[in-house]
Parts: structure tokens; sequence; C-alpha cells
């Protein structure tokens, strides 16, 4: 839910990077946090077991320039990607303003994609959403790995609703901005048409 | 603060200057009274309200990012066990304690403290400075029933794309 403070004169907005375990959402993360200028950044946080894989999410906060003189932040959530952490899934989505589906393009984990975005419509639609409603885009992920489905393929199958879609190599940083800002677009439109 | 729908089933927050100015000179006060280092007001998303005392000195963004996140993950269990809702939360550390409340069902009033005063004097704080933002947010409540002017009603792709031009 967009939070709009005249006090001090700023929108904050939340961002969800959903997809199956070790599609490369907290690896988008830590690209955008890198890449990022210290003063428009806060600190990254990532609730991770000892193995470095998200538990519960990873959360970046980050400050865009001035649109009518209110500063535009954004809070960047990862959510944990394995299929027992429903619960915790679950408790990310509330109060979103924008998700995107992190797609791993490798062809055996088809299944887990499928399964994933499925899982997404569900639990947006437990909390009132419904993810054709929503600010939404889809990242095509790790498309430097020799086993990837064409994307023509990918989109067919993930994207049949055409929302803006894009080829990634997040450990490279391919794609990783062109999505963000894809999704924080729009998110700022929606804002446009108020409530 | 005002919550609505918008068409699309999205909700929004929005909170006016007069309610942030209340629920700052509640915090002040509060920070007062409870000899606490520190007090924050968290929405219930994780977007800093308000802060007093040494708050300067923490990292809000963070630490209401995950307190938020706390109180979400203890209302799941809540939900699961069939508690209606956890009101509060205590974690004593060895030099600074944390007390939060959840207030109103909406926001989550934090208190951090240390060897400067008593967990039952912030507790005594605690329950009067609830009753004050309770106030308040049931007047915002009442406010948000008004439709308001929507200021990003006018703003252009321009204005959006600028932001991205660094
Ligand atoms: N080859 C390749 N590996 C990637 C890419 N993106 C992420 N990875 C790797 O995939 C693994 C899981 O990534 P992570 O970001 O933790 O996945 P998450 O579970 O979605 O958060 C890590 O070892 C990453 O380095 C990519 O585009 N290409
Ligand atoms: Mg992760």
């Amino acid at each position: 839910m967009s939070f709009i403070n005249y006090s001090s004169r700023e929108i904050n907005c939340k961002l969800v990077y959903y997809g199956p375990g070790l599609c490369g959402k907290t690896t988008n993360l830590q690209y955008i946090y890198n890449k990022t200028k210290p003063d428009a950044k806060g600190k990254m946080i990532s609730l991770a077991t000892e193995t470095e894989r998200t538990l519960f999410f990873d959360f970046l906060p980050l400050s865009l320039g001035e649109i009518r003189g209110f500063r535009t932040r954004f809070h960047l959530y990862t959510v944990p990607g394995q299929v027992f952490y429903d619960a915790s899934r679950k408790l990310i989505l509330k109060g979103v303003d924008g998700v995107c589906f992190v797609a791993d393009s490798q062809l055996e984990r088809m299944e887990a994609n499928i399964e994933s975005l499925e899982n997404l419509r569900e639990n947006l639609a437990d909390q009132g959403y419904e993810l054709d409603k929503l600010p939404y885009c889809i990242q095509y992920n790790k498309r430097d790995l020799p086993s990837v489905v064409p994307v023509e393929e990918l989109s067919e199958l993930l994207n049949p609703t055409r929302v803006p879609e894009f080829d990634a190599v997040a450990t490279t940083g391919i794609g990783v901005f062109d999505t963000l800002k894809a999704l924080a677009k729009q998110v700022l439109t929606e804002l446009r048409k108020g409530s | 603060m005002q919550e609505t729908s918008a068409l699309n089933g999205l909700t929004q927050t929005v909170m006016y200057v007069d309610e942030v100015k209340q629920i700052q000179a509640v915090s002040d006060r509060l920070h007062q009274d409870s000899r606490a280092r520190a007090i924050l007001v968290v929405d219930k998303n994780g977007q800093l309200i308000a802060s007093a005392g040494a708050a300067s000195e923490l990292d809000t963004t963070s630490l209401s990012s995950l307190v938020a996140g706390n109180v979400a993950a203890t209302g799941g269990i809540a939900k699961l066990i069939e508690e209606e809702e956890f009101t509060g939360q205590y974690h004593e550390g060895k030099g600074i304690s944390v007390h939060m409340t959840i207030v109103s069902r909406r926001v989550i009033l934090v208190v951090l403290f240390d060897k400067n005063t008593t967990h039952g004097l912030v507790r005594l704080r605690v329950k009067k400075a609830t009753v004050e933002l309770e106030r308040v947010l049931e007047e915002v409540t009442k406010k948000a029933k008004t439709p308001q002017v929507n200021v990003f009603a006018e703003i252009t792709d321009a204005d959006i794309d600028n932001l991205f031009n660094d």
C-alpha cells in the first residue's frame, strides 16, 4: 500500500520480488544495492539461514528523486522461495504496491516457475488482491546458462496477459534495472489514478 | 492517516501534517515521561511515522521494516493458534530493551530503553500514550471518510521518467 506522508513530503511504495527458490531474487537486490549511490540507499537486510537461503525476507530501501516536491522511496522485498515458507510469503505480500515475478529460465525449473506463479496468485487473492490488477512485471533470469528455455516459450507459458517482461542475468546485472524501472513506473502511474 | 481502497483493490495510506504533528507530540511526551532512549511510531507495513529521542542515531528505516516484519510474523502465529492478536512484545537485552505495542491494529509503538528507566515505568507511560494515539487514529479515520485532493493526479510521464535519469 503506498504511503504518502504530507508531513515529511514522502511517498513510500512496496515492491516485492517473487519466484521459486534460487531463481535469483536476492541476487537482483544485491546488484541494485551494489550499483546504487550511497545517498540513495539504506542498508540491505537479509534474514537468511546459515546457508544464505532467504528465511523471511530481504529488504532494500531506495530513495529516488522528487516528484512534485515529494521524495519517492521504494522498499524492495524478496520472499523466501522454498515451498514450506508459504506462511512467510503471505505476510510479505501485505501492503504490496507492485510485484516482479522472477522466473528461472532453466528447463528443469519450469515446473517450479509455474507452481510459484500459481502460489503468487493464490496468496495475493488471500490478501484481497488480484495479480492482473496490480502493477506487475516478469523477469526471465539466468539467460547465461546453457539449458535455458527460449523466451518466446517462457512468455507463452508464464505471461499470458503480456505484462512487461525482461531477459536478465542478475549475477552480472543484465536486465536488473530495466525490470525495476518498469515496475516502479507502473506503481507511480497507479498513484496518479489515486483512489 | 487515511486508508482508502482504490479501484484495483490496492489501498493507500495518507498522512496529513496535522496528524503527524499530533503523533509526534505523543512520541515526544512518551520519550520524556518514560525516560526511554528512543520512541518510534511505525505503520504496520513498516513505514516510520514519527520518532523521538535518540532515534537519529538509529537506522530507523531498517528498524521499522524489521519491527513490522516481526509483528506480522507474531500476528501469523496468533492466527494459527487462534489468538485474536498479541497486543505487544517485549525483548530484554543486556544494554537496551525493546517494548512494542500495537495500537488500533494499525500502528506499532516502539520504545527502546536502557538502565535509565524501568520496564514498569515504560509500561505505565505506554498505556497512557496508547490511549492518546488511539484517539488521534480515530479522528484520522473520521477524516478519511471525506474525500481529499490527490496531488499526484497531475503527474506526467515525464515526471516519472525524470526520476530514473541520473
Ligand atoms: N548463472 C547464473 N546464476 C545466477 C543468476 N542469478 C542468480 N544466480 C545464482 O543462483 C543462486 C541463487 O540465487 P539467489 O539470488 O539466492 O536466489 P533466490 O532464492 O531467488 O533469492 C546463486 O548462487 C546466484 O549466484 C543468473 O542470472 N545466472
Ligand atoms: Mg533469496
